[in-house]
């Protein structure tokens, strides 16, 4: 390993720019001539647009021009999608609602727009939204999953009678009733997965530009996936061709799934930048990211374990009810069936699963993946199950959960997931060894002799990454492959640019994918240069979120990589006269080994670009380009153990210490891995003790703002003691398996667990507020 | 309209703004210095911070024309040509970023906390319980705060240095 070569913890190169306030997000760019749009959001969760009445506001000073939901649908841009089929147990498809970006008829959550001002400047935009006067027909609305599938609930769409948008089953029911039939001890638990918001800290945006000469469409946005942003553009929402159409996601301001979906804000702010022939710019504002970014979790869970009599499971059955808001947002449909349901082994051997997963409609924000995506929801089902089975059993949890641990791979479990490596108990011995967990009765005994209440809680997580392999995505419904692909351009002076599908909001590929040269080439990684992010420059990519970026996007890079070095060892030898077998990389020279030959990596490029001397019949140039698919999911797992005190007076939660042991595979650059972890555990910490949405029964979000939603402080969270545990991942030729969801996957049942053991009682539902727990052990 | 004559990062500004305009919206829009962020519409997130007459302020929570006179700095003020100001160099070599939203804000705050203490003397240390509590109203996604609490100590250090060395 070069200094800045694999597993070196280098400083990111993109900093400097961060932290000299000189990053260029998208509410940061000015076009000549552009105008600012402010939405009109409905105010009612369910409701009829009788009329919308515009003129006074367009009489007023700036305004260019005031568009309704009407004039969208007439101009037949598309209805939004879900890009991911999902079939009921009978066989029927999924009940997709029609979701056009601005509604002309029905309202269907607090937030949705119906109309967009567009004016001079932002201020002109936002007094004149003040003189749209709509006229709405409030209807009856369902807010939460209890009161949708109520009978005589309000219906949202006419295609899912009972809100129901499908009810899919995973695994096989009559073995694993047998197994429940034959049990020992039967352990369940009913659970609410509290629903989240991203609140990444950069706000949406979007600047539409038209350009009528070439009748040439750029979107800038905040986004995750600028490629898949620019299909489903063009080939769904009838906005503009896909080779008219350029979409840039310049500096992102973290996105944590929140930023992989298309929203309405960005279709409208292109169609109109045609309609004013201008270019026009949607900042939302928090309350707006409250209302329009989509939502993540959402669970009501019951779940059940069967244990033989040597506490060996035997079987899972579980039953969720999901909601996914008002309409399907686009990968929403997968999150509570594949990305879920198939987690729900976790580490251990379960013979028998079977999962029944009903998702409904609700008159809320709409839903869809968030930091970890179904396997947070999974891994706290499954985490909670464990350490209240060890509770009833009156068995130690950790060593309930070695017990059951799977220990031979690769494993296939009933849930189609086939693991491909793992070792748990190395993890979970890391964990316990870090925590001291020998010691915790002692620690227990004496905090509770000063009056404290101390808990100790165990997660043994699991998950799948590096989405996908195409076809296996591809046969359980996905509308995409998610393969991943990159070129690497040697230039005639041998610097290099490596161009990537993958995109950057915050994960530091800027570094880390420069490494992965260093290492190859044994050059500086300053040499190396990152574009992503456009898909003017990048030929395709698939975008990243699911822990995909090294796992496909690197080895995509790789990929690319041996083909330029295979081509450069061609020229060098006929540059050495050597023969090209002999050829070795090194320092960023080409060598001829057992000489002192060799030539350096820019002449070998200049050659390959003056084409004075290149091998008969090689084609000039030095960049090459590949798609990589991978063959597997990617398993990352660990152990997570907090260890925390509460205080009954007042139901406080203090930490004493948070330990995470981690098996990501080959780590790239620790020092961001690390901090990947870190800001995932602040999340699952965030989900356990202090996060969630909150809607009142007419549908009003009551936690609209940072006043209201609490967000986790510096002041909420303790330092963590990281470790890691190796297994290289068999599935990519960098043996690396992601990191940036764990964190979020694993936190909140370690902290749950904790609680429920500090105060003695397990009921105790997320977030863990002081009230909440006060309640919990006063009763 | 009103004229608002200020300092901003040392150099004389005179704008025409309306009487409703936030500073970080004269800093952002008129100024064109985007490096101030803005991360909610309630005070609450810290992204907006710089400082004014060396005192760290949410920029949303005042009006431009409340600063005039005044001195402000903003994150593009604080490094000396291409040296770091030791507080960035501190986030850079603790990664105490990611997304870079919260940065520049989350910097000036910092800057602000390790002066306050610096300023009390001996009996200004900072330790990470109070670098914790005085980053409240400062709110990171990504980071989890621990290598930014590790990134203001080291700074505190480092601005130490600095000082002693001025």
């Amino acid at each position: 390993m070069g200094v800045e070569g694999i597993g070196a913890s280098v400083v990111r190169k993109e900093d400097r720019r961060f932290i000299t306030g000189k990053g260029r997000y998208v509410d940061d760019i000015k076009l000549v001539g552009m105008t600012y749009a402010h939405f009109i959001r409905s105010p009612h969760a369910h409701a009829k647009v009788k009329s919308i009445d515009a003129s006074a506001a367009k009489k007023m000073p700036g305004v260019v021009d005031v568009l309704t939901g009407k004039q969208i649908v007439d101009d037949k841009v598309g209805n939004l999608i879900c890009g991911w089929a999902i079939t009921s147990k009978d066989g029927s498809p999924m009940k997709m609602g029609a979701w056009p970006a601005m509604a002309p008829e029905t309202v269907r959550f607090v937030g949705q727009a119906v109309a967009v001002v567009i004016a001079e400047t932002k201020n002109q935009a936002r007094d004149a939204a003040e003189a749209v006067v709509v006229n709405y027909e409030e209807l009856p609305a369902a807010a939460d999953i209890r009161a949708a599938i109520k009978p005589g609930a309000p219906q949202l769409h006419p295609e899912a009678p009972g809100n129901v948008i499908y009810d899919w089953t995973i695994g096989e029911e009559a073995a694993t009733d047998a197994a429940f039939k034959a049990a020992a001890n039967v352990v369940s638990l009913d659970i609410t997965n509290n629903r989240l918001v991203p609140n990444a800290m950069e706000p949406r945006a979007a600047i539409g530009e038209y350009n009528e000469a070439e009748e040439h469409f750029t979107l800038y946005t905040t986004s995750q996936n600028p490629h898949v942003a620019r299909l489903v553009l063009s080939a769904f929402y009838n906005i503009a061709q896909e080779h008219k159409l350029r979409v840039v996601a310049p500096d992102v301001g973290g996105g944590f799934g929140s930023k992989i979906f298309i929203y309405p804000e960005e279709m409208v702010a292109l169609w109109a930048s045609k309609k004013v022939r201008r270019p026009v710019k949607w900042t939302g504002d928090r309350s707006e990211a409250f209302l329009t970014d989509a939502h993540g979790r959402d669970h009501l869970t019951k779940a059940e374990l069967a244990f033989d009599k040597d506490n060996k499971i035997t079987g899972l059955r579980v039953k969720t009810y999901a909601n996914l808001g008002a309409y399907m947002s686009l990968f929403s449909s997968s999150v509570p069936t594949y990305l879920y349901a198939t987690l729900l082994s976790g580490q251990y051997n379960i013979p028998n699963i079977f999962a029944e997963v009903i998702s409904v409609y609700t008159n809320t924000t709409p839903v869809d993946a968030y930091r970890g995506a179904g396997r947070p929801e999974a891994s706290f089902v499954v985490e909670r199950l464990m350490e209240t089975a060890a509770r009833q059993l009156k068995v130690d949890p950790a060593e309930l959960r070695r017990k059951n641990f799977i220990t031979q791979f690769p494993h296939q479990t009933p849930v189609i997931m086939a693991y491909d490596i793992g070792d748990f108990g190395a993890s979970l011995d890391s964990a316990m060894k870090a925590i001291d967990y020998a010691g915790f009765p002692a620690r227990k005994a004496k905090a509770k002799s000063e009056g404290k209440l101390r808990g100790l809680g165990v997660s043994c997580y699991i998950e799948a990454c590096g989405i996908a392999p195409s076809k296996a995505v591809g046969s359980l419904g996905a509308g995409v492959g998610l393969w991943e692909s990159a070129e690497v351009r040697v230039n005639p002076v041998g610097t290099i640019e490596i161009l990537t599908g993958s995109h950057s909001h915050g994960q530091g590929h800027e570094t880390t994918f420069c490494q992965l040269v260093a290492e190859r080439l044994g050059v500086p990684i300053s040499q190396v240069q990152i574009v992503h992010g456009d898909t003017d420059k990048v030929q395709f990519g698939m975008g990243t979120y699911g822990s995909r970026s090294a796992a496909v996007g690197l080895t995509a890079i790789l990929k690319a990589m041996e083909k330029v070095e295979a081509k450069a060892k061609k020229i060098a030898a006929h540059q050495l006269e050597a023969s090209e077998n002999d050829i070795v990389i090194e320092n960023g020279e080409f060598k001829v080994t057992g000489t002192d030959k060799s030539i350096a990596l820019p002449m070998v490029a200049l050659a390959a670009y003056t084409a004075h001397n290149l091998p008969d019949g090689m084609e000039p140039g030095l960049k090459e380009g590949a798609f990589y698919d991978p063959t597997n999911f990617t398993f990352p797992a660990g152990a997570y153990i907090c260890e925390l005190e509460v205080d009954s007076a007042t139901g406080k939660t203090s930490f004493v210490n948070f330990v995470a042991a981690d098996d990501f595979g080959r780590l790239i650059n620790p020092m961001i891995v690390e901090g990947q972890v870190h800001g995932g555990l602040a999340q699952g910490i965030g989900q356990a003790l202090l996060e969630g949405a909150v809607y009142d029964s007419s549908g009003q979000l009551v936690t609209a703002s940072f006043m209201d939603y609490t967000m986790p402080r510096a002041d909420d969270l303790p330092s963590f003691k990281l470790s890691h545990t190796t297994t290289l991942c068999p599935g990519n030729p960098l043996g690396v398996k992601g990191c940036g969801e764990a964190g979020a996957i694993g936190a909140s049942a370690a902290v749950i667990n904790a609680i429920t053991d500090a105060i003695g009682n397990n009921k105790l539902e997320m977030p863990a507020t002081p009230d909440r727990v006060w309640h919990a052990i006063h009763g | 309209m009103s004229t608002v004559k200020l300092t901003v990062n040392g150099k004389a500004v005179s704008a025409e703004v309306e009487d409703r305009t936030l500073l970080v919206h004269l800093l952002r829009e008129q100024l064109n210095l985007t490096g101030t962020h803005v991360g909610c519409d309630t005070s609450q997130c810290g992204s907006c911070v710089v400082h004014i007459d060396g005192k760290a302020v949410k920029s949303c929570t005042v009006l431009a024309g409340q600063a005039a006179g005044s001195n402000v700095t903003t994150i593009e003020g604080i490094s000396k040509g291409d040296e770091l100001h030791p507080m960035q160099a501190a986030f850079r070599d603790n990664h105490g970023l990611q997304c870079g939203y919260c940065t520049p804000g989350m910097i000036m705050s910092a800057i602000d906390i390790v002066n306050r203490h610096h300023s009390q003397g001996s009996g200004g240390k900072l330790d990470e319980a109070t670098v914790r509590h005085e980053l409240e109203g400062n709110i990171c996604r990504c980071t989890g705060y621990h290598n930014i609490v590790k990134s203001v100590l080291d700074a505190a250090g480092r601005m130490k240095v600095a000082q002693a060395a001025e």
